[in-house]
């Protein structure tokens, strides 16, 4: 059998998926509607995210769906006739949720 | 005609594709739908970054919540994130099945501990974030 590193990206889609499933309703609907609707101050929302476990959240939050965006994407581009470029696809895909990855942690690792 | 049959070169014979193929049918367009939803996931995940990117600086954290342009785009965007959450959910017990002795747990109550857990997910995150 050919040998692919098609498990560790399944993986990662996978993990993505839950977490997307899970904590993005809530938060969108904590950026899209509560605080702009003034119930939530955004210097409340901002202090929060400084917080050590928000932190975490956050990056987890980032990283994961970018890899479960990365793997649909690859697959439903092609489904829908980009053929073309095919090849390059996986690049694109995972080297961008490698490269937001690396500055989400960037960002939310110093203080 | 018999030793044609080997060491011929044959052209394989691709079907054509239509690229509205998914047009076709209701399942094929609830398909693409689901699969689609990741750019709203991935979208709403550099929005995210973003807003992370500007937590040293009070103001432009603020402009970034309240830009009609991105309040416009969430807004088109979570019922494709609620989409995406109730189409995974409804996957599980096909992904996770559970077997109590001989008997298999209904799926449909691997499915709705699921929805239980996300709406206990989200009571908690929000409780959190507005006390």
């Amino acid at each position: 059998m050919a040998r692919s590193n098609d498990p560790i990206w399944w993986s990662l889609f996978s993990a993505g998926g839950v977490v997307a499933a899970f904590f993005m309703p809530v938060t969108i609907l904590l950026t899209v509607i509560i605080v702009p609707a003034g119930w939530l101050p955004a210097e409340d929302l901002r202090q929060l995210a400084g917080h050590p476990l928000t932190r975490l959240y956050l990056f987890v939050l980032i990283s994961l769906p970018m890899f479960h965006w990365a793997h649909r994407f690859r697959y439903v581009a092609v489904d829908l006739g980009f053929k073309r470029i095919s090849s390059i696809l996986p690049i694109v895909c995972y080297g961008t949720a490698l490269v937001v990855t690396l500055l989400a942690l960037f960002y939310l690792a110093t203080f | 005609m018999s030793d044609n049959t080997t060491g011929t070169k044959t052209k394989e014979y691709i079907r054509p594709m239509p690229a509205n193929w998914w047009m076709m049918k209701k399942t094929f367009v609830l398909f693409i739908v689901r699969e689609l939803t990741c750019v709203f996931v991935g979208g709403y995940a550099l929005f995210l970054l973003v807003l992370v990117a500007r937590r040293d600086q009070p103001e432009a954290f603020a402009a970034w919540l309240n830009s009609p342009l991105l309040i416009v785009l969430q807004i088109i965007a979570l019922p494709m994130l609620l989409y995406h959450s109730i189409t995974w959910i409804n996957l599980t017990p096909k992904v996770m099945v559970v077997w109590r002795g001989e008997e298999r747990v209904s799926p449909l109550l691997i499915a709705g501990a699921n929805y239980v857990a996300w709406a206990i997910i989200s009571i908690v995150i929000l409780s959190i974030s507005c006390p």
